[in-house]
């Protein structure tokens, strides 16, 4: 048993909200730069070159990437064996974001009631929770900041069992086509096929943060995620939406098992100012 | 595709001489406004009531800036996405606005107003929100101080990057852009 301070999962989730929100990671740095370098369009190039720049400056300034820092969403793995101690776990976890999006200069963007209301906040909390009790006497986090451009251009779908790797490739195409301009291309696009509707859901935001150049371990759907790919590379939207080669950085696909009637598919944007950081206590 | 540097406030010369895929850089005053500023606008002007700043030949940017840290301007500041002020902005084009700066595409009503009453719309590069924070010199709120970020600020800009995605004339590099590198 491993005694944890509440206030030093405040602490780490301040951190890694920090420093996800000013330091993009080197994945997709190296991915925009590379494109930027492919890019036949030449106004194309040039907004990848500016979003080289705006990376640039936003790690040496320490100020946002984009000014949409997003609602924090975390993935929280509680090893078994730790113990909280000193005040509520997910009230401290809420703090850290507080602390996060006060002290740097963050933009609060959480409304208290989705339909009605819609009162600010102004501290962006409360931040979305998804927490897994795993062995050991750890606690694991991913974190990400996820702007509402993309996530609004995100969309699940309950295929049948009959639509197949076409229905799912298609549904993937689709959503990016529509999609468009409005998620700031070259868009991350997360995929979960199977479970229920939620877990797909889950595990397409998961797959938002899945290195770029990293590949489903199943050959299968590491064709799948090849091929949407391309072909959503094919469409021509480009950086920015406006013409080019360079909509998409990465189609990353996972699974899970599910029932026999069904084959939910979740397919969550992120755009190009994808933030996301994981750590440990 | 031609490069412009521009004053603002746009003069009607420099709308109708704009052409969907040209660069644009901007110095001088732009509005800005997004979601709840735009309701309340057309609140007011449902009710026949006067706007608190005249939109006449103005630009407007919108945008929600991030907080400014010491000696910043203003945070980090990149387009929000444009269809949502839709159902609102061929009232503001009809009163004269003539320059709207954000990203992604417009409705047909839009679009239809943008040629009527001669208007551009430029996109800034969403997500490039630090280096654009960099041509803004200086923000002062205009009205709705009480809607914090979403406030309609006045900006003062220099060299202000943007692209022309919809002119006066029905040009859409929205449409000519991809077109061009579609490969289906
Ligand atoms: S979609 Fe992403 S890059 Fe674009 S404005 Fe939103 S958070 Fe910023």
């Amino acid at each position: 048993m491993r005694e944890i301070p509440v206030s030093q999962i405040t602490k780490k989730v301040k951190e890694l909200f920090l420093t996800s929100a000013y330091e993009i990671g080197p994945d997709v740095e190296a991915a925009v730069r590379s494109a930027s370098e492919s890019e036949p369009s030449p106004i194309g190039k040039s907004v990848l070159c500016q979003l080289c720049e705006n990376y640039r400056i936003a790690r040496d300034e320490r100020v946002a990437i984009c000014q949409d820092t997003g609602m924090a969403v975390l993935f929280i793995d509680v090893g078994q064996d730790v113990h909280f101690t000193g005040g509520d776990f997910e009230e401290a976890v809420h703090e850290g974001v507080r602390q996060a999006y006060r002290e740097g200069y963050l933009r609060k963007s959480v409304v208290n009631d989705p339909l009605f209301d819609r009162k600010n906040t102004g501290d962006n909390t409360p931040a979305v929770l998804h927490l897994r009790i795993v062995p050991g006497e750890k606690v694991h986090f991913l974190v990400t900041a996820k702007g509402f451009g993309s996530e609004n251009m995100s969309a699940v779908k309950m295929c049948v069992p009959a639509d197949g790797e076409e229905g799912v490739r298609n549904f993937i195409i689709d959503t990016a086509r529509k999609a468009g301009p409005n998620p700031c291309p070259p868009m991350i696009i997360g995929v979960g096929i199977g479970g229920t509707l939620e877990q797909a859901a889950l595990i397409a935001k998961r797959m938002t943060a899945r290195a770029i150049g990293s590949h489903n371990p199943d050959p299968r759907y590491a064709k799948l995620e090849a091929d949407a790919l391309a072909a959503i590379n094919r469409l021509g939207i480009g950086p920015a939406g406006i013409g080019g080669e360079t909509t998409a950085l990465a189609v990353n696909i996972d699974f899970a098992p599910t029932h026999i009637a069904g084959m939910p598919v979740a397919v969550n944007i992120c755009c190009h100012a994808a933030r996301h950081a994981e750590g440990e206590v | 595709m031609q490069e412009y540097h521009l004053h603002l406030p746009l003069t009607k010369e420099d709308v109708q001489a704009l052409r969907a895929g040209d660069m644009v850089y901007l110095t001088g005053p732009m509005l800005t406004g997004r979601d709840a500023a735009h309701k309340r606008l057309i609140q007011l002007l449902n009710e026949g009531k006067e706007l608190p700043m005249d939109v006449r030949g103005q630009a407007i940017y919108y945008v929600g800036p991030a907080p400014a840290s010491p000696g910043h301007a203003v945070g980090s500041a990149g387009p929000t996405t444009s269809y949502r002020m839709d159902a609102y902005t061929p009232q503001l084009l009809k009163l004269g606005l003539n320059c709207m700066i954000g990203k992604g595409r417009r409705s047909d009503a839009v679009r239809q107003a943008m040629r009527d009453y001669g208007a551009v719309y430029l996109g800034a590069v969403g997500g490039a929100a630090a280096l654009i924070a960099r041509s803004i010199k200086s923000a002062e709120v205009l009205a709705y101080e009480d809607l914090g970020t979403e406030a309609i600020h006045r900006f003062t800009v220099e060299n202000f990057p943007a692209i022309v995605l919809m002119d006066a004339h029905g040009g859409n590099l929205y449409e000519s852009g991809p077109e061009q590198y579609r490969k289906e």
